[in-house]
């Protein structure tokens, strides 16, 4: 067909770079299109200057309007031609140039001639060239057409009508909605297709109507889809009825025995649609999820890597919530791990990570070791976020994985992968006491090493909060002074500061670190020395050993505790004068959260560098924050504070959560709100509770917010006094009192008078858990040992019927809000009974140890027996009437 | 259309990426550039892999794509995360298989520009803005190659010669597979 055009100038004509298109030029095309205007057409040529339009085209080459209307105008003349496959390319072409409304009009007479041609190939495509290019406005001509097109004999041009029916449905409703007789015809189809385009129209036609969907949904249900893709389209509407019925009783689910057989059907992609549906049911049973599971282990040794992928990626997030379930599968998924394809490989790997018990982490990281160095770094990340939680979950086997993430973190490797290795090694010190030491010396060996300055300072940093409290601080001071010899200016500078902080906390090192740090003062950096002058002269260095006072230790490493943007603010107010800066002038209130921080909820502080950064949101900075305010500043320390519950719907006109605080003998609610009105200024903005259900509660101060501006969110407190020490419970409700002003939205000034407003808010609760802090222990049974049984209570509970015995498990933790340890949480599947290990600290500090041994007592019933240890007999007791009355 | 299958894209790429054809049914990629940057990060992910005898599959930047290579041509399709891997690979399939016959066997970068219209046609076939027409490749090479015979005539109806290239290609597949 398409000669070669024009050779390029190198005579480069070599065999594997020949191509017809070969330095093809749009304005050399445009010319050749006159050939469509001739009176004589010879199609052939036609066809052949077409395909190079679409050539252009499709190599992302534009054509300017005018060109666009005169191509356009020229090959509307090619309609005279009776030349078949020309037809084909004309259709293509008009569909590529999406004409203009004046445009469209030209050809819609020809269109519509080819529409009620007897050549199906003609009446099928301009069907699907007419619904693309249409406005709407010529619908109503052609509604007849398309409705015939529709039950038409000739698959083709019935799929052709209702897969443009699809597209109109978006645009012009109201037409396509009378053609539902006849869609409803053609899902009776014998043809595959068409069966499935009808049923992808009708259900669009009917979606608003849920008793109509639901009609449609039962009786396809009883058999009557043979195509495969129509059927998958089923299973998805029938899992959106299942989604949307309320009040679902486990066990007589409807629609289960239906997804349940697609199972079985012949069709792979049916069974796997069916099998992920299952998966994702709400609140799906262990019962329910085997079926599934079992198709999907199959698929795992599938030859097709999308069958595997497929069935690899559905149980990784099956993993996530029901983890036994997935077991069974694991021996599959551990020879997945050599896949060839990397994605499968990676999606096991995580997958066992989640699924696996403590006893087979050593096999584990071992095959891990040799999939690591071929994989790429943005899956090694997943792997090392997987093996971080798994470390959190088996702490004793943290020796293994501590090794595992210190080999690693010495092969090569980019800086977002070397940043997720030192963050969990960073959390795993944090959270495990026994891996601190080996830890730190994993870090210390790193940065003896380390291209990256950002990991250096933040470790050093890290160092020097962490190494003074070690058994043996001394080794870590080689690491640290190596940098001052070795590095850049950062992390020279960084290094001068760790070793201060060193010299400041452990006095026996003292002499020592003021040698070094005086070698420090001939650094030809500016920022070194005098890091290194000011510490030498804070910290007493003039040759006699002193001990550090602690306002010096405050004044050098304390946290500032003002935040920084409002101390940036009031540095550039300051004005140089006879007066000097005082910081003590520097507001302390976190006045506008920055609006970044509202876009991630719930999005923990990871990591090196993370807690300090944005407003409170760890229980150090709600301490700050709270004994910033005079009212609560005598309330003592901090025992706990809530994760933030909404106490409003979202999208609400104000939005407002509310943490609680709890403290000995007080409790303070933190109302965080946000105003999502731009017209409206809110000030003096207070909440009235209602303490009338808590009895042991008696309000003692309350801290409005003065002013609360369109999306800046601000806080408001009330405290309450409680008995001391006694963990008192009761039901609080809660009223938004406010003054609002209308705010002109072109000038953004507020008028000056202003209405009291109410909004009346959603109820909170204190309950029993907010009196106990999750505090994990590494081994349970050595700390049970070692509480002794002095203060043991021993009771047993009936819990009655429930749904499950895992269901019953989450309860109880959720009720006595400790912390589950060593992985008891997760019950295997089909289990009669279940030991929980729980842990936690509870107010005045006592520290708890529960083991709870579940038990099914006949079909649903679950029995309980409760041990708790504490170090103190009333708080054990405490513990029985928490879950007595829960 | 959110429950229904969807095709975000179908691109024909030869071994240093270029394109050879592509079809977009999809808005995420509004630009040329955008195009042609989906195309680099689609080609480099997965130029290393071995995808001649099975389909092969790779995620990412929230999209699914599944792909086949023969000689100098690497055939992709793109759907979205949620989208069932197994349709996908149907389509693929479809696609490759219909080139596959259109082509008599002989799918290589210089046959298929040779024939480019074809593969024109062949798109247009097999996908109408996102949604799948059809994926039986020879329903769909029967609809592309039917234009240069009589008017309607079945695939199977072709000339002796044709059938016997096509039944040779069918042999050597199914022995290969």
């Amino acid at each position: 067909m398409a000669q070669p055009l024009v050779k390029k100038d190198d005579d480069r004509d070599d065999e594997a770079d020949y191509s017809p298109f070969l330095g093809i030029e749009k304005g050399a095309v445009l010319q050749e299109a006159r050939v469509f205007n001739d009176p004589q057409l010879d199609p052939r040529r036609c066809s052949q200057v077409i395909t190079k339009l679409l050539y252009l085209l499709n190599q992302g080459e534009t054509f300017t309007k005018v060109e666009a209307t005169e191509v356009f105008f020229a090959v509307t003349k090619l309609f005279q031609s009776k030349d078949i496959g020309l037809r084909r390319m004309v259709y293509v072409m008009i569909k590529e140039l999406s004409p203009s409304a004046d445009e469209v009009i030209i050809v819609t007479s020809s269109l519509m001639k080819d529409m009620t041609s007897k050549t199906d190939m003609y009446r099928a495509n301009a069907i699907r060239v007419l619904c693309r290019i249409t406005d709407g406005t010529l619908l109503t001509q052609i509604e007849r057409y398309l409705k015939q097109a529709i039950v038409d004999k000739n698959p083709v041009v019935a799929s052709a009508a209702l897969v443009s029916g699809i597209h109109l449905l978006q645009t012009n409703p109201e037409i396509v909605k009378r053609w539902s007789n006849e869609v409803q015809e053609a899902v009776q189809s014998r043809a595959a297709l068409v069966q499935f385009h009808a049923l992808a129209l009708l259900h669009q036609i009917r979606q608003n109507d849920r008793l109509a969907v639901n009609k449609l949904v039962s009786s396809l249900t009883k058999g009557s889809v043979r195509s495969p893709l129509a059927q998958c389209l089923l299973i998805r509407y029938t899992s959106q009825v299942i989604r949307e019925s309320a009040n679902i009783q486990a066990g007589d689910r409807p629609f289960y025995d239906f997804l349940e057989g697609c199972l079985r059907h012949k069709a792979e992609m049916v069974i796997f649609e069916a099998a992920r549906a299952i998966t994702e049911l709400n609140g799906v049973t262990s019962r329910e999820l085997t079926p599934a599971i079992t198709v999907l282990q199959l698929f795992l040794s599938s030859s097709k890597p999308v069958l595997r992928f497929a069935a690899v990626r559905t149980l990784n997030k099956v993993a996530m919530t029901h983890p036994m379930a997935v077991t069974n599968c694991n021996i599959d998924m551990e020879s997945l791990i050599s896949d060839q394809n990397r994605s499968i490989a990676t999606l096991a790997i995580t997958t066992l990570l989640k699924t696996g018990n403590e006893s087979s982490v050593d096999r584990l990281m071992k095959q891990i070791t040799n999939f690591m160095s071929d994989i790429a770094d943005e899956f090694k990340i997943v792997v090392v976020e997987a093996i971080r939680s798994l470390c959190l979950k088996f702490p004793l086997k943290h020796k293994s994985l501590m090794n595992f993430l210190s080999n690693i973190l010495r092969e090569e490797g980019g800086f977002e992968y070397k940043k997720a290795i030192v963050d969990s090694i960073v959390i795993l010190i944090r959270d495990i006491p026994e891996a601190k030491e080996t830890g730190l010396l994993h870090l210390c060996e790193f940065i003896e090493d380390c291209e990256f300055t950002y990991l250096s300072t933040q470790i050093l940093h890290f160092l020097g909060i962490e190494g003074p409290k070690t058994s043996d601080p001394n080794k870590y001071i080689r690491y640290i002074y190596n940098r001052v010899h070795l590095e850049n200016a950062t992390v020279r500078a960084a290094a001068v500061s760790t070793l201060a902080k060193f010299g400041a906390m452990v006095d026996t090192l003292k002499p020592r670190i003021f040698v070094l740090l005086r070698r420090c003062l001939f650094d030809n950096d500016d920022e070194v020395r005098d890091r290194a002058t000011l510490y030498l002269n804070t910290l007493g260095g003039d040759g006699t050993v002193v001990q550090t006072s602690d306002d010096v230790k405050e004044f050098l490493f304390g946290s500032l505790d003002i935040p920084l943007v409002n101390l940036e603010n009031s540095l550039k107010n300051y004005e140089p004068s006879e007066e000097s800066f005082d910081i003590n002038s520097v507001p302390r209130e976190v006045k506008a959260q920055p609006l970044a921080e509202k876009k991630a909820p719930g999005k923990k502080p990871t990591g090196l560098g993370a807690p300090p950064a944005g407003p409170p949101s760890t229980v150090d900075a709600y301490e700050k924050l709270l004994s910033s305010i005079p009212e609560f500043a005598n309330f003592g320390k901090l025992f706990k504070s809530s994760a933030p519950a909404e106490l409003t719907e979202a999208e609400t006109e104000y939005a407002v959560n509310v943490v609680k605080h709890i403290f000995d003998g007080h409790v303070v609610f933190q109302y965080n709100c946000t105003n999502t009105i731009p017209e409206q200024l809110l000030e003096n903005v207070t909440v009235i509770v209602d303490a009338s259900e808590a009895e042991e509660f008696a309000e003692v101060a309350s801290k409005p917010l003065r002013s609360l501006p369109y999306d800046s969110p601000g806080q408001t407190f009330v405290a309450f006094e409680k008995p001391e020490g006694i963990p008192a419970v009761g039901k609080f409700s809660n009223m938004l009192r406010f003054i609002v002003k209308e705010v002109d939205p072109s000038t953004g000034e507020a008028e000056d008078d202003g209405v009291e407003d109410e909004y009346q808010l959603e109820e909170l609760e204190v309950v029993a858990a907010d009196y106990m802090l999750k505090v994990g222990v590494s081994n349970f049974r050595n700390a049970w040992e070692s509480m002794g049984a002095d203060c043991e209570r021993v009771d047993e509970y009936g819990l009655g019927p429930r749904e499950s015995l895992a269901e019953a498990v989450n309860a109880v933790i959720d009720l006595l809000g400790m912390q589950p340890c060593e992985g008891t949480e997760v019950v295997p599947n089909n289990s009669r009974s279940h030991t929980c290990l729980l842990s936690g600290v509870y107010i005045g500090n006592i520290k708890v140890l529960v083991r709870l041994q579940f038990g099914l007592d006949g079909p649903k019933d679950v029995a309980m027996k409760l041990a708790v240890r504490s170090e103190d007999e009333a708080v054990s007791d405490a513990i029985h009437e928490i879950v007595a009355s829960g | 259309m959110d429950l229904c299958p969807l095709i975000k894209n179908i691109l024909l790429l030869d071994t240093e990426g270029k394109r050879v054809a592509v079809k977009y049914y999809s808005d995420d990629w509004p630009t040329n550039s955008a195009k042609e940057a989906f195309e680099k990060a689609v080609f480099t992910k997965t130029q290393k892999t071995s995808a001649r005898n099975e389909a092969e599959i790779t995620m990412f930047d929230n999209y699914v794509v599944v792909y086949k290579f023969v000689q100098d041509l690497h055939f992709f399709v793109t759907g979205g995360e949620n989208e069932n891997e197994i349709i996908l690979a149907s389509v693929l399939q479809g696609f490759f298989d219909a080139v596959g016959l259109i082509l008599r066997g002989t799918v290589d970068k210089r046959e298929v520009l040779e024939n480019l219209d074809l593969i024109f046609l062949c798109l247009d076939e097999i996908v109408d803005g996102g949604i799948i027409l059809e994926t039986d490749a020879d329903v769909i090479a029967g609809k592309v190659a039917s234009h240069s015979m009589d008017d309607g005539a079945p695939f199977s109806e072709q000339t002796i010669t044709q059938a016997l290239a096509t039944a040779r290609e069918r042999l050597t597949r199914s022995l290969l597979t």
